[in-house]
């Protein structure tokens, strides 16, 4: 449907003759731009509808005195359901600490939260196919588990600040909105999210149409193929300061995967723009050592370029 | 009446703190909206997800920002 449209506005309204560069460019935008925004619509407000139910307070209940392991994996789960918003990082983080969960557990939500979220699964979804996205969300799942783990068990408590273990929280009795709340919450999410990501992803589109029209087929195999060792990690490096573009950041890549760059570079490259931002990370200073960053940072990065590489080996 | 407005100072407090003083306008009460933006003061609520809205001590809302309409409501019990 939405192809016959884009042909329709390209080769018969506009005039442009079908397999120019020109005309390729502009098919390629209108119809990505139609199924993107189409998509980011209905996924967002579906998802802010499924994440009303589950509020951080009932993720904390259900965490609490929770051992590894068991702790790590559902605290992965919960981040990706719970909605989080960066301003919300130090309650949370100082709740979860109060409830007696250890740190790892908490590392594990902390990562997960940002890395699995609607907006990158959207992106992945409709320019890379369901196969792909599903991959992505197991792989964030994992990265969140293991990345938990791992920080657990160097024993790192020492490097939280201790003003933390100081507060005490309270109760208060849990507030159930009626389905008409949920719904308009849901929907001024969803506008909320489309105003803040519409530019990006227009102008990600354009740069991946354009790309799709005029750089010459395995460009960026000569350059960052499977013949490059060093791509994943230069993909990962890069991928950390771009925080807050992912929405932008994914159309380009699919142009790139075209042509030619290997699937778990690109991964690799997505996962590290959301898994790492620089606004958390300065958020979460607030609360936890420079020292206890750096580990976080460094163990996040290494584990998504082991991801890289073995998604280059098995994909 | 007191209405307290949780939250460390990110713009959607701001935009909950602004609906909670319009409310109060057009309700013709007399309440006194206060932002709370020390972290242990915002715990002792048992609220985790910010902006919350909290009433006479009672907490009315978390991580979002209700309509104007709706905080008069509770205002106006």
């Amino acid at each position: 449907m939405l192809k016959y449209v884009a042909d329709s506005l390209v080769y018969t309204l506009m005039g442009i003759k079908q397999g120019t560069m020109l005309g390729e460019a502009l098919n390629f935008f209108l119809y990505d731009t139609m199924k993107v925004f189409l998509l980011l619509t209905v996924i967002i407000f579906v998802v802010a509808v499924i994440r009303s139910f589950f509020p951080p307070e009932k993720s904390r209940k259900l965490l609490a005195n929770r051992r590894e392991y068991v702790g790590n994996f559902l605290a992965a789960c919960l981040g990706i359901v719970t909605p989080f918003c960066s301003c919300s990082a130090i309650p949370m983080f100082i709740g979860f600490v109060e409830a007696g969960l250890p740190l790892g557990v908490t590392f594990s939500f902390l990562i997960a939260s940002p890395t699995v979220n609607e907006v990158a699964l959207v992106m992945l979804w409709g320019l890379f196919g369901w196969r792909i996205a599903l991959l992505y969300t197991v792989t964030g799942v994992m990265l969140a588990f293991f990345g938990g783990i791992i920080i657990g068990k160097l024993k790192l408590e020492h490097l939280v600040e201790p003003y933390v273990y100081q507060i005490k929280m309270g109760e208060t009795a849990a507030i159930v909105p009626t389905w008409r709340e949920r719904l308009w919450y849901a929907w001024e999410y969803t506008k909320d999210i489309l105003g803040r990501v519409w530019l990006f992803v227009l102008i990600g589109i354009g740069v991946g149409a354009w790309i799709h029209g005029y750089v010459p087929m395995d460009f960026v195999l000569r350059y960052a193929g499977p013949h490059n060792p060093f791509a994943v990690i230069v993909a990962v490096l890069l991928g950390i300061p771009l925080y807050a573009n992912a929405a932008g950041a994914i159309p380009i890549v699919q142009a790139l995967v075209e042509k030619g760059l290997p699937m778990g570079t690109a991964l690799a490259f997505m996962m590290s723009i959301v898994a790492i931002s620089a606004p958390e990370l300065i958020i979460l200073r607030k609360v936890i050592k420079l020292k206890l960053i750096a580990i976080f940072v460094g163990i996040v990065a290494l584990a998504i370029i082991v991801i890289g590489y073995l998604f280059n080996m098995l994909l | 009446m007191r209405i307290e407005v949780l939250g460390m100072g990110c713009a959607t407090c701001n935009k909950l703190y602004e609906h909670a003083l319009e409310a109060v306008k057009l309700s013709g009460k007399k309440a006194e909206v206060i932002k709370v933006e020390d972290i242990q003061k915002i715990m002792s609520y048992g609220v985790l997800s910010t902006p919350a809205l909290v009433v006479d001590g009672v907490v009315k809302s978390t991580g979002n920002v209700p309509r104007i309409e709706q905080i008069k409501e509770w205002i106006k019990k």
